[in-house]
């Protein structure tokens, strides 16, 4: 794998820009891998790049049903941040974070990542306090946190509704000046790029179809492209974790939903950060390319079709007006959907599973993006050591049975009110 | 936006609808002693890619619960039902 440097850049300007490489290698499947990886997403490549940098396991091949960028990873809203409240999802994502912070240079390849900060206002002196329990738990683990009142918010934001006549007059803000958001198709990209030069096998347009058992193990998967054998297989397939999950035999606590994410026309630099609304369901940054990228709520009712309704995106709609009444004539570009699956505790699930052979990450809803790089990380560290890394701990799929669950979202088994 | 057709209202736009999600989900008897039949009550969900039976209540209406048969694919509507009379 050539690296990408200024010098590169430079000595392929001498051949006219001709001479570049592919970024990572057409393969086809072998007969058998130690490691096969399900879904070629942001979080399977991630996984197949740790199995490969961090335990030497390189006869790994990633499986992807579509094309690497694809799905979710292509369809989020690109915001990372690690202010969590709950005992072991403070500090996964705020490895995650850390994580982040060195990508572009352990990949070699620019993510663009930019820690422009993101606040969530608060609309009343309680959800300050709540806002303030959250930034004191951030510090003691660690991480940068800061409550504003509503003239430092006024000062960073000033564009959001402070007039007499806002529907949810804001009272302050949590900020953590570390998050940020980062291009999401070059984390996927360079996530494969990178585990290719480590000689894994990305092996796209090729659909799981089934799972090959001995006795009970796992021992391979049944595919477009015919039968791979597998000492080990690990299912990174968000929305699709029940369909999968269910050829393999496993009943999931996941329901399945679409997420609707909109992108304005391109405008001048208005917004400098990720944005919040702690009144309802709106967060909004600004791409490079000047649009608005925000997002809102879940459709509300199961769904595997990759587009939303209109109902939806009045909602939204009405949410961002509400916040920032200065983007009423803006108009949208472009509106998406993803398959988000849902779990009833809004935490996600890395684990090792009750099948020999099978391991199973899902479960993010809508904050896998954030997570990609921690993930991968202690999904490769579960596949390589058969136990589940300390960080994820907390996110087996047995603390649903024991009634340990990390309740992030506060609403109850009803993923549809996350 | 999906068009269900209340039996008793005739066709509405969803958003009149609180959705109460897996029909298929039947809660064990209120001594059942058994933790795996709570966990699959309160937990497991079927999830398919294709027809699913699920609950939505007609709140800005008749305020009927109804089960409905949809393809979670295309959101095609194959049947409503009274959800009392309804087969689980």
């Amino acid at each position: 794998m050539a690296r990408y440097s200024a010098f590169s850049i430079f000595r392929n300007a001498l051949s006219g820009q001709k001479s570049w490489q592919r970024a990572w290698r057409a393969a086809e499947p072998k007969p058998s891998y130690d490691v096969i990886v399900i879904g070629g997403g942001g979080h399977g490549l991630a996984t197949a790049f740790y199995l490969a940098e961090n335990h030497g396991i390189r006869n790994v091949a990633v499986i992807e049903k579509g094309y690497v960028g694809g799905g979710n990873v292509g369809r989020n809203t690109t915001v990372i941040r690690s202010n969590y409240l709950l005992d072991g999802n403070t500090q996964f994502y705020e490895f995650s974070m850390k994580l982040w912070e060195g990508m572009s240079r352990a990949l070699n390849f620019n993510v663009m990542f930019s820690q422009r900060g993101q606040l969530v206002t608060a609309h009343s002196a309680d959800q300050l306090d709540g806002f303030s329990h959250r930034a004191n738990i951030m510090r003691l683990n660690g991480i940068d946190a800061d409550i504003l009142d509503r003239e430092e918010v006024r000062r960073l934001v000033p564009y959001l509704d402070f007039s007499d006549t806002a529907r949810f007059p804001i009272h302050g803000a949590i900020f953590q000046g570390r998050a940020g958001t980062a291009r999401h198709d070059a984390v996927a990209w360079g996530y494969a790029r990178a585990a290719d030069g480590h000689g894994v096998d990305i092996i796209q347009n090729c659909e799981v179809t089934g799972f090959v058992r001995d006795g009970e193990r796992i021992v391979g998967v049944e595919t477009t492209k015919g039968r791979i054998g597998a000492g080990k297989v690990g299912l990174a397939v968000a929305g699709h974790t029940s369909i999968l999950g269910a050829k393999a035999g496993l009943e999931l606590p996941i329901e399945s939903h679409v997420l609707q994410a909109f992108v304005t026309e391109p405008l001048k630099p208005l917004v400098d950060h990720v944005v919040a609304y702690g009144a309802d369901h709106f967060y909004v940054s600004q791409s490079d390319k000047g649009g608005l990228v925000f997002g809102g709520n879940l459709d509300g009712y199961n769904s595997y079709a990759q587009r939303g309704n209109l109902g939806v995106v009045r909602e939204v709609a009405e949410a961002a007006i509400a916040l920032m009444p200065c983007i009423s004539r803006i108009r949208l570009l472009r509106h998406w959907g993803g398959v988000m699956d849902m779990t009833p505790d809004a935490s996600p699930i890395i684990c090792p599973t009750a099948i020999d052979g099978l391991y199973l990450n899902g479960g993010w809803c809508y904050g896998g993006f954030k997570a990609t790089p921690a993930s991968g990380w202690c999904f490769a560290h579960t596949i390589a050591t058969g136990k589940p890394h300390p960080l994820i701990a907390a996110y087996g799929l047995d603390r649903f049975r024991t009634g340990r669950t990390l309740d992030e979202a506060g609403v109850g088994p009803s993923a549809w009110l996350q | 936006m999906l068009r269900i057709e209340c039996p008793c209202c005739g066709p509405r736009d969803h958003d009149e609808f609180r959705y109460g999600g897996d029909a298929s989900v039947t809660r064990p008897a209120h001594d059942d002693p058994d933790p795996e039949a709570w966990y699959a009550y309160v937990y497991v969900r079927k999830n398919p890619a294709g027809l699913h039976r699920e609950f939505w209540q007609h709140v800005i209406g008749c305020r009927q619960w109804l089960v409905v048969e949809r393809d979670t694919r295309n959101h095609v509507i194959s049947s409503v039902a009274f959800a009392r009379t309804s087969q689980a």
